[in-house]
């Protein structure tokens, strides 16, 4: 009995070490380098600057933090990255939840052309519209502004495409019952359709968050100083003051900018992770 | 509800007629029309303006000779395209970029279905994995881009440290153009691979699991378990894929600015978008930026149109 049985045995037993095996690679591979930069940012100087390279910040100090908040605007730059972030995800969900909702349930001529207008975009990449853009925003006088950075950003496609895409998958008795009794369509949206939405719209609001607190060439370009420079610019300006020669403050505002968007995601991951892998995987 | 009250409802009745009148078809259209408006006029003018119309704006710029400051821009015919296309420094630019792109969308895609496939099985442990695999892709690219600078650095990073203890000397990644490059394509990849690896992850989650049990009791071996079985079904997801990791990585600015700024040696890890983004606001070429940017367009929009090709007719066997 038991000589037929080893081989299969001995062959599961070798696949579970390989897979814990690959775990172990994956988790060094990725968690090592963020856990070296948190410890840079937490060494004094000369210890950066040492080889071989300590694993244990020895003093463990927050000096390079604090160094953040008082050497540049860092606080200026958070405020900035809440500012544009709020107003994006807020004008984004709202326009992509309304134009969702009228490609999905209300008819009108050209309907398809609208679809259409709305999912081509997806094929034009922010980095070929900068030129012509800034010339634009230039023209108004909106360089260096809010409105300069929030406006030509506002548009929604990918969130208006998914909100569509899950509207048209609810249950048809339902939205046409609401459509009998003549309900107006913003309380229908307000009361039929969003109640059984939210999963998605959580999504989408996630996804929007995450993709305006990471813009970086547009306001890059729009910003000039830390009036209304979101972190990304702030942290790439801190780089170039000083670079190579001190690595632990901009270690230490690399964390900073990493730190809320990785709260954020791990609190909510399931959510995001369903936004993204929506309409993907189906073909 | 609906199927409960026509199953109650007598048989052999007509229905009953509703009580309404056919309500006012021309007038409830109109309403809807001007509803439908109201909900998508704000967005499809912000896509207009700021998507569509610089899009055609860059063509009409492409030839000209224009300083982006200025009011006014020369026409200057094709000038701009013949330079592009004869230049040996837009040669190298467009190796760097292919030699990028298909390194990120062969390497994340790759090691996303290997990490899907590894964590799809049950460890102990995987949840916590997952997370942290999908994490990088959250954080901003410029702040990676930051951080990585000093993982790589030759003389205090994390990457000459490791390869000191197997007795060999960091590479010049701050100083040859190719090893640059490669800094540059690992870091994209290392900060991209949660997205393949979700949308792998969910394909795997999704698939007929008793295909996989059957073949199992086939004894087939694990490799043609995977090709014969989940492979065909992994299809869809590797299509989606292929067009979105493509433009993806196509498109990276913020990595490549905060590493390297192009360089080193002029144009080391120079891609199209970073050649845009340089002609344009950096040497005050933006006419020659616009060409670039239009270049760049068409070659996203013939593969893009392919890809979508070739997958219509993959669902159509």
């Amino acid at each position: 009995m038991t000589t037929t049985q080893a081989p299969a045995e001995h062959t599961r037993r070798l696949g579970r070490v390989g897979g814990y095996a690959g775990l172990l690679l994956v988790v060094l591979v990725v968690a090592l380098p963020l856990y070296w930069i948190l410890i840079s940012s937490l060494k004094e100087r000369p210890d950066i600057y040492t080889v071989p390279v300590g694993w244990f910040p020895d003093p463990l100090i927050l000096d390079n933090y604090s160094a953040v908040g008082s050497g540049v605007a860092f606080t200026d730059y958070l405020r900035n990255s809440i500012i544009i972030t709020s107003a994006l995800t807020v004008i984004q969900v709202v326009l992509g939840v309304l134009s969702a909702f009228a490609l999905a349930f209300l008819r009108f001529p050209g309907r398809s052309l609208v679809l259409l207008f709305v999912i081509g975009s997806l094929l034009v990449p922010n980095q070929i519209t900068v030129i012509s853009n800034y010339a634009l925003v230039a023209q108004l006088g909106w360089r260096n502004t809010f409105t300069g950075i929030i406006v030509p950003l506002a548009g929604v496609a990918f969130g208006t495409f998914l909100m569509r895409n899950h509207f048209l998958s609810l249950p048809r008795e339902i939205i046409e019952a609401a459509e009998m009794d003549a309900a107006g369509p913003l309380r229908m949206l307000w009361r039929v359709v969003l109640p059984m939405s939210w999963p998605t719209l959580i999504a989408f609001t996630l996804i929007t968050i995450v993709n305006e607190w990471n813009q970086y060439l547009w306001p890059l370009l729009i910003a000039d100083d830390a009036s209304v420079a979101p972190l990304p610019v702030g942290l790439a300006q801190l780089q170039d003051t000083q670079g190579l020669t001190n690595w632990g403050p901009v270690l230490a505002g690399t964390v900073l900018t990493m730190l809320p968007i990785l709260l954020i995601f791990l609190a909510l991951q399931r959510h995001m992770i369903k936004g993204l892998t929506a309409g993907a995987v189906k073909g | 509800m609906a199927t409960d009250l026509a199953a109650g409802a007598p048989t052999g009745t007509a229905p009953a007629p509703s009580p309404r009148p056919p309500a006012r078809p021309r007038e409830r259209r109109g309403r809807g029309l001007l509803v439908a408006g109201a909900f998508l006029v704000p967005n499809l003018v912000l896509l207009g303006v700021f998507t569509y119309r610089p899009l055609i704006d860059n063509i009409r710029l492409s030839f000209t000779d224009w300083n982006i400051s200025s009011p006014t821009a020369t026409y200057i015919g094709f000038d701009n395209y013949v330079e592009w296309f004869t230049s040996s420094a837009s040669h190298a630019v467009l190796w760097n970029t292919v030699v990028f792109t298909v390194a990120a969308v062969i390497g994340s895609m790759v090691l996303g279905l290997a990490l899907a496939l590894l964590l799809d099985r049950k460890l102990f442990g995987r949840d916590a994995v997952r997370s942290l695999v999908f994490a990088p892709f959250v954080v901003a690219g410029a702040a990676v881009g930051v951080a990585f600078q000093f993982v790589f650095d030759p003389t205090f990073g994390l990457v000459q440290d490791l390869l000191g203890r197997i007795g060999v000397e960091s590479p010049a990644f701050y100083q040859d153009p190719d090893w640059a490059l490669f800094m540059v394509t690992v870091t994209y990849i290392w900060k991209n691979l949660g997205y393949t690896f979700v949308i792998y992850l969910a394909a795997l989650q999704g698939r007929r699991a008793e295909l996989d049990e059957a073949a199992e009791i086939d004894a087939a071996s694990t490799w043609t378990r995977f090709r014969k079985v989940t492979w065909p079904q992994l299809r869809p997801a590797t299509f989606f894929l292929l067009i979105t990791v493509l433009l993806n990585s196509f498109q990276v600015f913020d990595i490549i600015d905060t590493m390297t700024r192009g360089g080193p040696l002029g144009n080391g890890t120079t891609t199209m978008v970073y050649q845009v983004y340089q002609e344009t606001f950096v040497n005050q070429r933006a006419g020659f930026g616009a060409t670039v940017a239009t270049i760049m367009f068409v070659i996203l929009l013939v593969i893009t149109l392919l890809q979508v090709r070739v997958m219509e007719r993959g669902q159509q066997r």
